[in-house]
């Protein structure tokens, strides 16, 4: 049985849902069993290095803030300065910061290791930078016919013929709602 | 009988058809993404707001809030015939659930979650019509410094009660507070942290924000995570449930309507928390709990009214102290600053109609919710079956183009995605962004208060808690700060004394 699970975990989001397995053969775990699938499945924690590589990022962004809110000016409590409350703020944050550095040193439950699946994030971050470049110059549609394509193909594991048709119907209904529809002033080529 | 006035004219309010229409739209918008995994009601009301700008701020409320509660009826459709949880709120009602499903009392279970969610909403809504004036009434004489002490509770709160570390939470609510101070500052007009960018002159837009981080955020991430492969639904037949099952499940209806409204007044606590208290609570007072886990169906209906009732009442720290009690809660809050509303004690005396449309819409929302839901239900299951990879490009188009059509702005759009980026690497590296977004929404209003305060107090901190309603608050601050370490001490200690009482149990039996 957990063979079988672990296979449907690894499998590519599959063309067709008729072809799955059937529900009636996972038997009745209690709920505790259940919770403990669940959290056996979840993805690995963070771990130590990415806490103090994140806790170490926000104390040097928050001693920076501290120091130019400094240049601001504190004023008195009586009188306080434009910069009085983002000193108290990001003091707050370095403090919290060095703390979580000190508690999270042998790792904990939180976050999420990066793994190979985490590029497809990063193309995806990639794809709506490139659009939000193309899009002045060339209009939406064909950045947004890309990103589709994209995001279907290679992101999503979609053949190529019903990636192409999908991409176009997208584009095609966006531009009728957005456009017709609406009457919105997005850059656009047609 | 003067109390009833505004009560019947905010139903006039809701029949009008447009905001009729807009709440139709938001229950089923919001049911859809119950049932899809991958997004959540914050992010998709994140990412409808460019929406909210064309039309009245009753209609935009009206239709938020009805994405909110129908999206907790979207996620036990998923859960009963799926086994797979659609929203967190909706995870204890896998346990009994999907086991009626595979009874064959699939619908059953969802009869009775149906009308459960809409008992609990009901029994909320008419919690809310009565609390809701009282605590506005008494919240009217806040002054500057009690409002400055409940919006440090409730940002506390949230950071505490919410997942993950409280530390790294409470970092993220100082970073919301940080990017709440960009900007010209309103007493002094000094730019602060624009670093002569002039798009920062006057601050950064909360819309982008939003939809950035919950939207585009979620996006990336669901990228990434492979959502478990779904196994065939289960059939359902027969939806309406037998009048002795209806009889069953009453008493956990009841129970847990009470709870959920209770546990969604305050803030940090909600749907999730409600779920899991009533089914606790049910299986406690149950004349035989091993039946829980085999398909029992108060451990349906309890957490389905619970969680209904809390998405509800949590709109009143909101609407009476202008207080958000969730993320969700936030990005309302940030809609009604965009429509020029600021939520608070003064709300329901300055504008009765858009409370009491609000408020009335939600009980006409959850009569639609009731007549659709078991209807629908088979066209959930066939929208089920459009993949993730194509809904994804779908989402992240229309959050594009949504967030350009703000202000005609590709900065706005750049914004988006940079803080989409934040929000992923945020959610890999443990940071919530719930409290961010709360205090970015609650940033500029409790500096203010906080400058003001000082201004009244001549500059003397202690004088909070000369005044006995912020002296009350500051101190149920500190306590919610300092408790986790006080209860990490009594915890060691109590160890401590087990470890020792067992060494001394040992060594009698040694010798």
């Amino acid at each position: 049985m957990d063979a079988k699970k672990a296979e449907i975990k690894q499998e590519k989001v599959p063309a067709d849902l008729d072809v799955m397995p059937n529900a009636d053969e996972e038997e009745t775990l209690t709920p505790e069993e259940l919770a403990a699938q669940w959290e056996a499945e979840a993805p690995d924690p963070a771990g130590p290095i990415a806490n103090l590589l994140s806790s170490l990022v926000v104390l040097a962004l928050s001693v920076t803030g501290m120091v130019i809110s400094l240049g601001l000016g504190l004023g008195t409590p009586a009188a306080p300065a434009a910069g009085m409350w983002p000193f108290i703020i990001t003091l707050i944050a370095a403090v919290m910061s060095v703390v979580q550095i000190i508690v999270g040193r042998t790792g904990g439950k939180d976050g999420e290791k990066f793994s190979s699946m985490s590029w497809y994030a990063v193309i995806g971050f990639a794809t709506l930078i490139l659009m939000v470049v193309l899009m002045p110059l060339i209009g939406f549609e064909i950045p947004s016919l890309l990103l589709c394509f994209v995001w279907m193909r290679w992101l999503g594991g979609e053949r190529w013929r019903s990636a192409t048709i999908y991409s176009i119907l997208i584009v095609g209904a966006f531009y009728a709602i957005f456009i017709a529809a609406l009457g919105t002033t997005i850059p656009r080529l047609f | 009988m003067e109390f009833f006035g505004p009560v019947l004219d905010g139903f006039n309010v809701v029949l009008d058809p447009t905001n009729l229409l807009y709440c139709l739209l938001g229950v089923v918008v919001g049911m859809l993404i119950g049932v899809l995994p991958g997004l959540g009601p914050a992010a998709t009301i994140a990412i409808l707001l460019p929406m909210t700008y064309g039309v009245e701020p009753v209609t935009a409320i009206i239709m938020l809030a009805g994405i909110f509660y129908g999206a907790q009826y979207g996620g036990t459709i998923t859960s009963v015939l799926l086994r797979l949880p659609g929203e967190a709120s909706s995870v204890v009602t896998v346990f009994d659930g999907y086991v009626m499903a595979k009874q064959g009392r699939a619908g059953t279970a969802l009869g009775i979650a149906a009308i459960g969610s809409f008992f609990g909403a009901t029994i909320s809504i008419i919690g809310l019509t009565f609390l809701a004036p009282l605590v506005a009434s008494f919240a009217l004489d806040f002054g500057p410094p009690e409002y400055t002490a409940l919006a440090m509770l409730g940002i506390l709160l949230v950071a505490t009660i919410s997942g993950g570390t409280k530390i790294k939470a409470i970092i993220a609510a100082a970073v919301g507070l940080f990017l709440a101070t960009i900007g010209r500052d309103g007493f002094t007009g000094a730019e602060r942290f624009t670093f002569g960018n002039l798009s920062l002159a006057d601050g950064i837009d909360f819309v982008p924000i939003a939809m950035g981080l919950f939207g585009v955020g979620e996006i990336l991430y669901n990228l990434e995570e492979r959502h478990r492969a779904a196994t065939a639904p289960m059939k359902v037949s027969n939806v309406w449930p037998k009048g002795k099952d209806i009889k069953e499940a009453s008493g956990a209806i009841g129970r847990g309507s009470v709870l959920g409204f209770f546990l969604g007044i305050l803030p940090g606590g909600g749907a999730t928390i409600a779920s899991l208290a009533s089914y606790a609570m049910e299986k406690k007072t149950a004349k035989d709990p091993s039946r829980f886990g085999k398909g029992a169906i108060e451990g349906v209906a309890g957490p389905e009214s619970a969680n209904n009732a809390a998405a509800t009442s949590s709109f009143i720290p909101l609407l009476t102290l202008g207080i958000p009690a969730n993320a969700t809660m936030a990005i309302i809050f940030g809609a009604l600053l965009i429509q020029g509303i600021t939520p608070g004690p003064q709300l329901i005396s300055n504008d009765p109609q858009l409370f009491w449309g609000v408020v009335n819409s939600m009980y006409i929302g959850n009569i639609l919710l009731l007549i659709m839901s078991i209807p629908l239900i088979g066209v959930f299951v066939r929208i089920l079956r459009i993949r993730a990879a194509i809904l994804a490009p779908i989402t992240a188009l229309i959050t594009m183009l949504g967030a350009y059509t703000i202000r005609n702005s590709m900065f706005d759009v750049l914004l988006v995605v940079i803080f989409g980026a934040i929000g992923y690497l945020m959610k890999k590296f443990g940071f919530e962004p719930g409290p961010l977004v709360l205090a970015f929404v609650l940033g500029s209003l409790l500096e203010s208060n906080l400058r003001r305060s000082l201004l009244v107090l001549e500059g003397d901190p202690t004088g909070f808690f000369t005044r006995p309603i912020s002296a009350t608050l500051l101190v149920l601050f500190v306590f919610v700060a300092v408790w986790p370490m006080i209860k990490s001490v009594i915890d060691k200690r109590r160890s401590g004394s087990l470890a020792a009482l067992a060494t001394q149990e040992k060594e009698k039996e040694n010798a």
